[in-house]
């Protein structure tokens, strides 16, 4: 092993410095006023949990868990997402009278990078779950406020596409029969793989009218036109429910008056098992990664409850990279002063904090170069000398 | 939101096909883009921007968004999996990768090597197999391996198979057949979806014309 630089970071491990760290809080603050007004409760998790628990039931993937052990030889993860922690909150605390439980949260979160070393492996979600509710209202609901969260903070031109984990998979059940085929279909769609779909799809032994159902999957995406095709190419009964919730989330965006926001795509499969109806990816123009996701989760029967449960998680990072440079104003004021004046600087700058005004208080035989100090600072003030 | 279209053309061989296949679709391209040096070429005719690029890097070009579209080969897709999709063949460059080596010849028992410029699909396909070898990356010219024997065998694509015959080496396995891909980054995929669809049909329509 090279030898370490004393200014080293562990692989994808970040400093946020003085002036990204109030763009973060500013993005952050808005979004997290947006989630409140919508009457949710944040709470906070630990960074560790057990591997056994919380590790296997996330929805990463296992080699991007970080993993340690403890003094007693349980394996713990860092958490690489909010929504396992909080279901396991939520199973053996919060859901004890069966009611609708609405939980915000902000942390970090931590995954291991595969590749090109430089990306991110800590950073920052905003989410929300909704938990024990499982109308289309509440998954509504979820997409709503994810746009209208984004549009807070001040993201204006991002889109959210919407799929259903239920319709793909009894569209294929329903011609193939077979969970194997079934799951090699949807293996090709979690890839992106529609080359691959195409040719899996062309040799099984099937009428050229199956063929094209299943081909035509690929062209489900748009408004709400796309349900109408959807129809289609189902029979009756199989994957009819999913339709119908699909048609009523539309309302639901619709009464929202949101809907220039939202666009179907039937071909969304964000995990192979992790989802159990409709689920969603926000995108933005300028940022090549999705910068939030989620959809329906049956993650806290894990835990031990039966609930159902919906909820996003925003990548703060994306988001901030989606929104672009913006100008910090440096707002802070500086008074300087010396032996002879000290106290009349410290009531002036009590004045001043009253006022609201971010206040430095220098000793001027502190500073050795007083013309770059000075640039660090929005009005300066000299109280000097004798008076 | 459906603006400019930006194009990662691989550069050297597969380029000129797949120019081919772009006007074939209809696409107005100028005569100069054949032999031009340049590294970005603007055709706001048809409001598209095309960056020529290493084969191997084309798709990380637009995992990361800074293309929307790409044209790489299916090696390429093996070797580097990014998150793209993979959403038309358009069977031009046809090859395949290949395992080959110097003629009758067979793994070497103590330490079997394979140099390749396609570490991580050679390393796939002989776990598969159940065979541990090293595996030893290479730039380019990995014929030269056997022969000065730095490796038993090689894992490359093979087009003709006159570049083997001529360094007097023979095909052992054919592990995949390549061909070129149109990919498209997942978030232009949704934001740019009426141009995406647009590309993808006329040249779906070139491409199942061009079979029969």
């Amino acid at each position: 092993m090279s030898r370490l630089f004393m200014f080293e970071k562990p692989l994808g491990m970040r400093d946020t410095l003085p002036e990204l760290y109030e763009k973060k809080q500013r993005v952050r603050s808005l979004m997290e006023d947006a989630i409140k007004q919508w009457g949710y409760q944040f709470i906070e998790t630990p960074t560790l949990e057990y591997y056994e628990t919380v590790g296997t039931a996330s929805a990463i993937l296992d080699p991007e868990l970080f993993k340690l052990l403890d003094k007693d030889g349980h394996t713990l993860v860092l958490r690489p997402d909010m929504t396992a922690p909080i279901a396991r909150v939520a199973a053996s605390r919060l859901l004890e009278n069966d009611l609708p439980l609405r939980l915000a949260y902000a942390g970090n979160v931590y995954r291991a990078q595969q590749r090109e070393g430089g990306r991110p492996a800590e950073f920052e979600q905003i989410g929300v779950e909704y938990i024990n509710d499982d109308t289309v209202s509440s998954d509504g609901e979820v997409i709503a406020l994810l746009v209208s969260s984004l549009k807070k903070a001040g993201l204006n031109q991002f889109q959210v596409s919407v799929g259903h984990i239920g319709f793909a998979q009894e569209l294929f059940m329903q011609i193939l029969g077979t969970n194997g085929r079934a799951t090699a279909l949807r293996r090709f769609l979690y890839e992106k793989n529609f080359v691959g779909y195409r040719e899996q799809v062309n040799s099984y032994s099937l009428s050229s009218i199956d063929k094209q159902r299943l081909l035509q999957l690929l062209e489900l995406r748009g408004g709400d036109e796309v349900i109408g095709k959807a129809l289609d190419i189902i029979e009756d009964g199989f994957g009819k429910e999913s339709l119908i919730q699909l048609k009523e989330l539309w309302e639901v965006i619709t009464d929202y008056g949101l809907k220039d926001f939202v666009k179907f795509d039937f071909t969304i499969v964000s995990h192979m098992s992790y989802y159990s109806g409709i689920l969603f990816e926000a995108y933005a123009g300028n940022v090549g990664f999705p910068i939030g996701n989620g959809g329906r989760y049956g993650l806290i029967e894990k835990f031990g409850k039966k609930a159902s449960a919906t909820g996003f998680a925003v990548r703060l990072d994306k988001l901030l990279e989606a929104m672009g440079s913006q100008e910090v104003v440096n707002t802070v004021e500086c008074i300087f002063f010396s032996q002879e004046r000290r106290k009349e600087a410290f009531q002036l700058a009590e004045t001043m904090k009253a006022e609201g005004k971010k206040t430095v208080l220098q000793d001027i035989n502190g500073v050795k170069n007083l013309d770059a100090f000075t640039k660090n600072f929005a009005n300066t003030t000299f109280l000097i000398g004798g008076a | 939101m459906n603006a400019k279209l930006t194009i990662a053309m691989p550069k050297g061989r597969i380029f000129e096909e797949a120019l081919e296949l772009l006007r074939k679709a209809g696409y107005t391209l100028p005569p100069e883009f054949d032999d031009s040096r340049k590294l970005i070429l603007d055709v706001e005719a048809e409001d598209m921007r095309f960056i020529l690029a290493k084969p191997m890097d084309v798709a990380t070009y637009v995992e990361h968004g800074v293309a929307d579209v790409g044209i790489a080969g299916k090696d390429v897709l093996l070797e580097e999996e990014r998150d793209v999709y993979e959403l038309l063949d358009l069977r031009i460059s046809a090859c395949y990768l290949a395992v080959a080596g110097l003629p009758g010849t067979k793994m070497n028992d103590v330490a079997p090597k394979v140099a390749t410029k396609y570490p991580n699909v050679a390393a796939a396909y002989f776990r598969e197999q159940g065979e541990q070898v090293e595996i030893i990356k290479l730039n380019g010219s990995i014929e030269l391996a056997p022969l000065i024997g730095l490796a038993d065998r090689i894992v490359d694509i093979v087009s003709t198979g006159r570049t083997l015959v001529e360094n007097g080496l023979v095909e052992y396995e054919r592990i995949k057949d390549v061909t070129s891909r149109l990919i498209v980054n997942p978030v232009s995929y949704r934001i740019k979806d009426d141009r995406i669809n647009e590309l993808v049909a006329r040249l779906t329509r070139v491409v199942s014309l061009e079979v029969k």
